[in-house]
């Protein structure tokens, strides 16, 4: 995977048709649409975003600036494991940066980046809702808390596939 | 045999992410091997509110807490507690000043002073079986409601309980609800539940939609009752998958209950509801950028007029209210107005959830009535401060909020006497500090957050939060100078006057609410370059102390940026200006003759 080109084959096309219809086509359910889309592709290039805008029969920079509003849609393809730091207030006094800076260190890659492999991504998010455990952060769902920076080094061993 | 024990354990986020999950497996598998499934049954709750302490799990009925349980304690809480009859003594949370185990969360200090209505059945119930939450009085007051009572006595009852809107603002609910009731009458309304829960460290209405979904599905639809509206809409966080999915169960059960749907309780009354996902968009919060946002388009605030009573939802007059606002719907119809507003202060009734974070021993979900002190949040319910430090702030209301400090700790809380102090009730969020955080940098990060968040549809909001930052980031750098102190108060009340909504209105509240109460730190950071909590790394300054350096020379070797020279067995220096304050000398360094000043 580069960049956000991709080429729509027929069988994606199908599937985003397959997934607006589902909403009646209904522009007022973009929203909904772009969530289930992005859930399928993993991120929403533009050749998506084009086929989605077809469908609703909407012009594409609507969709476009609704992607680029909302801070959970993304144009670029995450790292097969996404990392999300979680930079809260609550998080932020137990120190979250420096886990944030443990892994920019370890993973040798700043936030919203992807490792060259294409193995690690790390993006910084607010609050996930687990403050008791603070400093958190999460790979593909999975929560890790109370963390200290020596943490990062083995939870990353984890993932060596 | 009929089931004769419960066995309680924590659904929620906190204690989901700490492996409540495994625990349930473990503890089915162990009643199973024992043959026990007649006799005891785990139920996945809500959340317990002392995350802190989690995962917890709570045997009933003799109500004892177990806290930080592990998957391999299942076993002996089967054969000891459930099978013998007696405690699992070292699960059980120790009073830090007694020393003494408790057992009954009700005589834990975290406990004692709480007094819970929004989260009565949080903890309590399976947050996915409808039978359990209507034996808890669950649709109850729909059903009086809507059998025994008009609109205008409902609202009445709603007004004369005098609860206030507990998103942030604290409009009061009764009069949002006669306003949208009396709009465009016999129009197709909508009632919205604002369940965008953006504000970072708060998590109180993600923790009541996975602990008692039904209680906010039943008080939409006696809001629809009242203004006349028949379909709900819920706008809720894409970050929250467990509340999503609870609310999708309870909603289903509830139509197959007949408690939703068409003809609710053979009333004649229709009522449905559905899920619209946020897509993380802090302004969303904002109730016109929620209704666009809901509409399918990009989350930006419109002027006020018109409200949302008079055109809302697809143009329609509609209701918006928060999760918190709704759970207290149902208690107040069936207890009455005369029992909630006796609880509270005088202009603020009921009681207010707070997430309670930081610096403070018990971190967790709280629900007080208003008018509780800070001192006692902070100190008894609480806890104190984490690791014997010096209390310095709380912060209350997020990015829109301020910080109290030590001289607000006796203040009674509710919605005035924190607007007075130059703070917010906000969502509920309190972060407590101690004096290890720098009030400067406090201040940065959430503008940081702000900037971040700014839709940038109006130019205070867009332009003027960024110049903040950047004069915040100044001083933090050892910068500044105190012309950029006066810029910063001058263009703070500029934004507060001039932005288009909420977001932007408050937005300087953490600036002007830490210049106020600690002036003092910002002078030290702009004339002496100091930092007294040692968070500002660029006002750091390592220094060796030459009768405690040994001449090792492990520090000179780690310096990534050779700053330190010296000889062997002679003591070495740093270069303050190669220095990039990395600390990696601090922490090389064997003999402690490196201190940061």
């Amino acid at each position: 995977m580069c960049g956000s080109k991709v080429n729509i084959s027929e069988a994606n096309y199908l599937k985003i048709k397959e997934i607006c219809a589902s909403f009646n086509n209904n522009p007022g359910d973009l929203i909904n649409v772009l969530h289930k889309t992005q859930d399928h592709f993993g991120y929403l290039p533009v050749e998506v975003q084009k086929v989605v805008a077809e469908c609703l029969g909407i012009p594409a920079t609507r969709v476009y600036g609704v992607v680029s509003f909302y801070s959970f849609f993304t144009m670029k393809p995450k790292g097969k494991y996404a990392i999300s730091v979680c930079l809260g207030t609550a998080c932020y006094v137990k120190g979250g940066e420096k886990i944030l800076d443990a892994l920019k260190s370890e993973l040798k890659i700043s936030e919203g980046e992807v490792t060259p492999d294409g193995k690690f991504s790390i993006d910084v998010l607010r609050c996930v809702g687990a403050c008791g455990l603070a400093p958190v952060m999460t790979i593909n769902g999975k929560t890790y808390g109370r963390l200290v920076p020596e943490d990062v080094k083995g939870i990353l061993a984890e993932y060596a596939d | 045999m009929a089931i004769k024990m419960h066995i309680l354990v924590c659904g929620g986020t906190g204690c989901t992410a700490s492996g409540s999950k495994e625990i349930i497996e473990e503890l089915n598998k162990e009643l199973t091997a024992h043959d026990l499934n007649d006799f005891a049954k785990v139920v996945v709750t809500g959340c317990f509110g002392f995350c802190e302490r989690g995962p917890i799990v709570k045997i009933i009925p003799d109500n004892t807490f177990y806290t930080r349980v592990k998957p391999e304690d299942a076993k002996e809480i089967i054969e000891e507690h459930i099978i013998k009859g007696r405690k699992v003594q070292r699960l059980l949370y120790v009073a830090p000043d007694t020393n003494q185990s408790v057992s009954d969360s009700k005589h834990m200090e975290f406990y004692k002073k709480q007094v819970r209505i929004a989260l009565r059945n949080c903890g309590f119930i399976d947050p996915e079986n409808i039978d359990e939450s209507i034996a808890r009085d669950g649709y109850a007051a729909l059903g009086k409601c809507l059998t025994e009572m008009t609109p205008e006595q409902v609202i009445d009852e709603i007004k004369k309980s005098g609860l206030r809107g507990r998103g942030g603002a604290g409009f009061p609910t009764g009069l949002k609800w006669e306003i949208a009731s009396k709009s465009r009458v016999g129009e197709q309304k909508y009632v919205v539940c604002n369940a965008d829960e953006g504000d970072p460290g708060a998590f109180m209405d993600r923790s009541l939609l996975e602990g008692d979904p039904h209680s906010i599905l039943e008080a939409m639809a006696i809001c629809g009752y009242c203004i006349g509206a028949n379909h709900g809409l819920i706008y809720i966080r894409a970050e929250y998958p467990l509340a999503i999915h609870r609310l999708q169960v309870a909603i289903e059960q509830a139509e197959q209950y007949g408690l939703l749907g068409k003809d609710i309780l053979g009333t004649g009354f229709d009522f449905t509801i559905e899920l619209r996902y946020g897509a993380g968009a802090f302004v969303c919060g904002e109730e016109t950028a929620l209704i666009h946002s809901m509409e399918g388009k990009r989350g930006e605030p419109t002027f006020k007029p018109p409200f949302p009573a008079q055109s809302g939802y697809l143009e329609k007059p509609t209701n918006v209210n928060n999760v918190e606002t709704y759970a207290n719907i149902p208690v107040i119809i069936n207890k009455g107005a005369d029992w909630f507003n006796k609880i509270g202060t005088e202009k603020s009734k009921g009681t207010k959830v707070f997430a309670l974070a930081g610096k403070i021993n018990n971190v967790g979900l709280i629900e007080v009535p208003m008018g509780i002190t800070l001192r006692e949040i902070i100190y008894e319910i609480g806890g104190g401060i984490k690791g014997g430090k010096k209390f310095k702030a709380v912060q209350t209301g997020g990015p829109s909020g301020g910080c109290l400090t030590e001289k607000h700790l006796d203040t009674p809380i509710d919605y005035d006497s924190l607007v007075a102090a130059g703070s917010m009730m906000g969502s509920g969020g309190m972060i407590v500090m101690d004096e290890d955080d720098c009030m400067v940098a406090i201040a940065k990060f959430y503008l940081g957050f702000t900037v971040d968040e700014s839709c940038g549809k109006c130019t205070p909001c867009r332009v003027g939060n960024k110049r903040l930052l950047e004069i915040l980031t100044k001083i933090t750098e050892g910068k500044g100078t105190m012309q950029d102190l006066e810029e910063l108060k001058n263009l703070s009340n500029v934004i507060k006057d001039t932005a288009l909504c909420g977001l932007g209105q408050t937005s300087p509240n953490p600036v002007l609410s830490t210049i106020n109460n600690f002036w003092d730190e910002y002078v030290e950071h702009v004339t002496e370059k100091k930092c007294r909590a040692g968070q500002c790394k660029a006002l750091k300054k390592y220094v060796i102390d030459p009768d405690k350096c040994k001449g090792c020379t492990a520090c000179a070797r780690a310096c990534p940026v050779s700053a330190i020279t010296g000889t062997v067995k002679n003591p070495h220096v740093i270069d303050q200006d190669k220095c990039i304050k990395c600390g990696t000398c601090y922490e090389k360094c064997k003999f402690g003759a490196i201190s940061i000043k």
